[in-house]
């Protein structure tokens, strides 16, 4: 009878906890627009979602006893008015074992959570890196990525691809955080807990994403004025999909003469002192890689999505769509807009 | 009218004397907590910086071990406690004449500190701004100056009184707790000159 | 004439003789230049309330902001220094001020004292910790405004660096935090002293420590943890400073320094500092929750114990919030263990409020409604805690809208819960009248229904992903209904400190009047007048157990029979 009404219990509280997370649970495993962490799509995530549903039933079942204790007391206890008020109930001042029962039993369960909770840590955080992962610098920026995979000479920014893992090929990638300013922190929900991005001290994370498609997260730690619009699109490739990325990415910058003109305007306005564009004479390394910047489909780190419009206005007045973001709006003309996202525009 | 409820006052039970802690120095072990709480940062932040400078003069090529100065504000605790324990017996010419020599040689170890700050800063180009080593070294040995300071200042003001006469036996008590003062920033000294001449070098 | 020589033993009258009526500059004078415990412990009060108002009014800015996705009522830039001043106001202008206003009127009565040890180190301390406060505000005035809000300081209560460099934090808003605090931290150090020195030398014949009111060890704990508290941040803050205008290079990574020591000076001082404000919130429930249930507290002992164990495992958990910082396996480990570990005193004190409540007749009146409600949310805000206590877990949640929702269920759930109810308890000593039940009650239930709609809500958005400090968020992240909840139950709160502001102002005027003792209490406080003399009590108290009244209102079954 007891197991009945224990199992009752444990099925009434997963549906409330189901029902009122409800927006954030994938119905099918993968990528969902809501970053819960109750979707995880790869195992350093999947792994806290377990560990997390264990200590929620440890504290849901402590809340049950002593807030259900709480209630009793209440209703039972409470001065009703009708005996003679002048009667004090009976003092008692202590009891040396129910303090030592309630003293113990707290001790046994924090032993169980900690040994769950130590394994956990060891198992994540001391993974053995295999020695076919996908390596990937992350570097933070005040409020952008840059993302280098330095074993195929790929520089990018904003957006991350990375290969599909799955249980019979595994193929995790390996995430070296660096930051050239101050703290960030690199979080997709559905992929892994979060790291920060600290200058001068270099941290490493790792996922192994078993679904294909798009993951977002964004900067978890207060980095500056437009920390909320550093965000971040993980894209998950399949093998042939991000193959086919890897070669269009190493290729140098499009050098299409129709936009020629444009391509002067960024070589001669102060463009190229921030900016990388491969196969140009432009190799700043203050803003992200332009390269192949119509590969991506947002802009300035999610703030704004990558249409020729948008594109135009970033350029001609960047705090008209991300106010205090380090790009200073670079004065220019009409024509020399036009010709200049012409030019951006050919960067594939 | 206004009137008040019964005060508890009478105790039916035979009790143990009553002795109260003083209050002074009570809050003088306080102080002293809580200011050693700020050292120990400061003394963290030095240990965990040493070596770690990228440029820039090291420990061992510019500091000269102060030994004359720290002889002097260690043997200043010996002094005030002799000090203290004149008062206690009444002689008063006694006690300020311990007490200026203390006075004396906190105000030596203050100048020498300054000589040796003189030299560094002029003659071996180590300033708070030059690196690391720089940084932590002028805190950590500044805060503790600055401790010197206060202390020197409290101690003057004793020795105006004693001058003018007005100590007496019965302020032993309040003598002493500002010697714990004194105590403190001697200690504070033997931990920084441990930590920056001996360790870091 | 009453004196020494003669046990007294009944009433007294105490009818001072005909004072003339102070006019309105000589009374704002007295209240300037006192040095009376009593008069500083409101001045405290009355400065936190204040705040709270001030503070409630950025969190409500902030509200507004977030209700909608990529809202434009609040610029990035306002936003950011109203976040920030929100939880620098409510930490050091609200919290540290509220509990030493009611430490400091309230130890000196419980120990049957005359004052505090130092009365005018009493003044200059609330001064300071005033002009602190002050000084942090002029910086919304000082320097180049955007919209009016000049130079705040905008980089996070927690004011990680290397943001704070003069690199990127150009201007003076962070100095204003810096010194501010500094200046306020002086006083809190002050007042620290004053109560350790206090209760460790003034109390009355009798009193031993372990006959102490639970209030007054708890403030004594509390008193002891702030001294190595504070500390550590002003030590910081010197350094930051330095680094701002000495040219030093504490956390200059450029120059070989690290960002990640201000995190642990910052937390070393952040963690236990979080215990400083709860520990009186403790206080406070020991005094009332067994009034209210017609019983002596529950395992007085124990209390102490769990309460010095608390102050001591609170020094050993810092690192709790710097789990994503990339510690290795065992410090994370580590300080997960070290962190459940306090879980554990901080159980037993519940269990022990339950068994004082446990066979007691409990009245309701709106003193014991916020205490039960603190117990009821404290322990929601613990388990929480505890789920943030396994690193891995809060390698999700850390920095998310749990971890706020963890944090305002401790501050505002239990700490001010349990504010309100020793207001509603001590009103009537510290004025002589009541303060008015029907408008109590409105306070509270209004108060419960806002915090649970605001803060209940809050653990889910931060389970789907939604970090904290952000000015915006993205529309299609599931966020946008959740956050509209969270908002209007923020105003529902507001309401409720607006009614409760206003049951202040009325009952000082038309309150009930209260008599010496309307709770039918067992402390010593309850033996003054209401609002009791300049030197409280007539004649030097004697107590011979924890409950003088009651040995005093029972003779036939005094406490110290059993003690």
């Amino acid at each position: 009878m007891n197991r009945e009404w224990l199992r009752a219990v444990w099925r009434a509280g997963k549906a409330t906890v189901f029902f009122l997370l409800l927006p954030g649970l994938a119905f099918a495993d993968g990528p969902q627009s809501v970053p819960s962490i109750f979707a995880p799509a790869s195992t350093p995530a999947s792994d806290i979602f377990s560990v997390s549903l264990f200590v929620l039933a440890i504290t849901g079942g402590i809340f049950v006893v002593v807030g259900g204790l709480l209630v009793y007391v209440i209703i039972r206890f409470r001065d009703r008015g009708d005996q003679d008020d002048d009667r004090e109930p009976a003092q008692i001042y202590g009891s040396t074992q129910i303090e030592l029962a309630w003293t113990v039993i707290p001790i046994l369960i924090v032993v169980v959570l900690f040994l769950t909770t130590a394994r956990m840590i060891f198992a994540i955080q001391d993974a053995p890196k295999p020695p076919d992962a996908l390596d990937v610098t992350v570097v933070g920026h005040q409020f952008w990525w840059e993302f280098r995979y330095p074993k195929l000479g790929i520089v990018t920014a904003n957006e991350l691809h990375v290969p599909l893992s799955s249980d019979s090929q595994p193929e995790p990638t390996y995430l070296k955080l660096l930051s050239a300013d101050v703290v960030h922190s690199f979080w997709v929900p559905q992929l892994a807990g979060k790291t920060d991005l600290i200058p001068n001290h270099e941290n490493i994370t790792w996922i192994n994403p078993k679904h294909p498609g798009l993951y977002v997260g964004q900067c978890a730690q207060f980095c500056g004025v437009e920390h909320a619009k550093m965000l971040l699109r993980v894209y998950v490739d399949t093998p042939a999909q991000f193959a086919s990325w890897v070669k269009d990415q190493q290729q140098p910058g499009v050098q299409d003469p129709d936009v020629a003109a444009g391509r002067r305007i960024f070589e001669t306005q102060a463009c190229m002192n921030c900016h990388t564009i491969r196969g140009t004479a432009a190799t700043g390394r203050f803003g992200p890689d332009l390269t192949h910047l119509m590969s991506r489909s947002t802009i300035a780190s999610g703030a704004a999505m990558n249409t020729p419009k948008n594109l135009r206005q970033w350029v001609e007045d960047p705090d008209s769509i991300k106010p205090g973001s380090l790009m200073p709006a670079m004065q220019l003309n009409d024509q020399e807009l036009d010709q200049l996202t012409a030019y951006l525009e050919t960067l594939k | 009218m206004s009137t008040t409820t019964l005060i508890p006052n009478t105790v039916s039970v035979p009790e143990q004397p009553w002795n109260p802690p003083s209050r002074g120095r009570v809050a003088m072990y306080c102080l002293i907590v809580g200011e050693s709480a700020i050292f120990i940062i400061f003394v963290v932040a030095y240990i965990y910086y040493i070596g770690r400078s990228l440029y820039g003069p090291t420990p061992k090529q510019v500091l000269e071990v102060p030994i004359f100065n720290s002889i002097c504000l260690l043997s200043s605790s010996l002094t005030i406690w002799f000090a203290e324990r004149s008062l206690e017996r009444n002689k008063i010419k006694l006690f300020g004449a311990w007490w200026a020599l203390t006075l004396t040689l906190g105000a030596i170890f203050l100048v020498g500190t300054g000589i040796e700050w003189h030299k560094l800063i002029y003659e071996k180009g180590l300033t708070i701004s030059t690196n690391l080593f720089g940084t932590t070294f002028y805190s950590l040995v500044g805060l503790h100056a600055t401790h010197v300071i206060f202390g020197l200042i409290g101690l003057s003001v004793v020795l105006a009184f004693a001058l003018a006469g007005k100590i007496r036996e019965e302020h032993s008590e309040r003598i002493q707790v500002l010697s714990l003062y004194w105590h403190f920033v001697d200690a504070v000294w033997v931990v920084v000159f441990t930590v920056v001449y001996i360790l870091g070098r | 004439m009453a004196d020494r020589t003669f046990p007294i033993e009944g009433t007294l009258d105490l009818t001072p003789p005909r004072a003339r009526e102070h006019t309105w500059l000589e009374t704002v004078h007295e209240w300037v230049t006192t040095v009376d415990h009593k008069k500083l412990g409101i001045l405290y009060v009355v400065y936190a309330l204040f705040f709270l108002l001030v503070g409630g009014a950025e969190a409500l800015a902030i509200r507004v902001q977030l209700a909608r996705p990529d809202n434009t009522f609040l610029s990035p830039e306002v936003y950011n220094r109203f976040f920030t001043m929100h939880g620098t106001t409510m930490v050091f202008l609200v919290g540290m001020p509220m509990i030493f206003g009611f430490a400091n009127y309230l130890v000196p009565l419980m120990i049957g004292a005359r004052d505090m040890a130092f009365p005018r180190l009493n003044a200059f301390s609330f001064w300071m910790t005033a002009f602190g406060g002050l000084m942090l505000y002029y910086s919304f005035l000082g320097g180049s405004g955007l919209y009016g809000v000049g130079n705040a300081p905008d980089v996070g209560w927690f004011a990680y660096a290397p943001l704070t460099a003069r690199a990127f934090s150009p201007g003076n808003a962070t100095d204003y935090w810096a010194l501010a605090l500094i200046v306020s931290g002086i006083g809190t150090i002050g007042t620290a002293i004053n109560i350790v020195a206090t209760t460790l030398a003034m109390r009355c014949r009798g009193m031993t420590l372990l006959r102490m009111p639970l209030f007054v060890w708890l403030n004594l704990a509390v008193s002891g943890l702030t001294l190595v508290t504070i500390t550590p941040l002003t030590a910081a803050q010197i350094m930051l400073l330095i680094d701002r205008y000495l040219g030093g290079h504490f956390f200059d990574t450029q120059a070989g320094g690290s960002a990640v020591i201000w995190i642990h000076f910052f937390w070393i001082f952040g963690h236990p500092e979080v215990y400083v404000l709860v520990l009186p919130a403790f206080a406070i429930a020991n005094e009332v929750i067994p009034v209210f249930s017609r019983k002596a507290i529950f395992g007085y002992p124990a209390m102490v114990a769990a309460s010095v164990g608390i102050v001591f495992i609170s020094m050993g958990v810092w690192a709790h919030h710097m789990f994503t910082i990339g510690m290795t396996s065992v410090s994370n480990a580590f300080f997960t263990l070290s962190t459940m570990l306090i879980a554990i005193p901080t159980g037993i004190k519940i269990f022990n409020w339950l068994a004082t409540m446990w066979g007691g007749k409990i009245r309701f009146a709106t003193p014991m409604l916020f205490a039960t409600a603190f117990v009821f949310q404290f322990l929601i805000a613990g388990l929480t805690g505890i789920m943030l206590s396994v690193a891995p877990f809060d390698w999700q949640l850390h920095n998310s809208y749990f971890v706020i929702a963890h944090f305002h269920y401790v501050l505002v759930g239990a700490i001010l819960f349990a504010i309100f109810s020793g207001l509603y308890y001590w009103f009537p000593k510290a004025t002589g009248r009541m303060l008015n039940e029907t408008l109590g009650k409105w306070n509270f239930w209004l108060f419960v229904i806002g915090f649970h709609l605001t803060f209940d809500t809050m653990h889910f958005v931060g389970l789907l992903g939604m970090p904290r400090s952000i000015y915006t968020y993205e529309p299609d992240r599931g966020w946008n209904h959740l956050n509209m909840i969270v908002s209007i139950g923020a105003f529902i709160q507001g309401i409720s400190i607006l009614i409760f502001a206003a049951n202040l102002v009325w009952s000082l005027y038309r309150g009930k009047v209260a008599g010496n003792d309307p709770w039918d209490a067992w402390t010593l406080e309850w033996a003054a007048a209401s609002p009791p003399p300049v030197y409280n009590f007539p004649i030097d108290p004697a107590v011979q157990s924890r409950r003088p009244l009651w040995d005093l209102k029972h003779p036939e079954d005094p406490d110290w029979k059993y003690e």
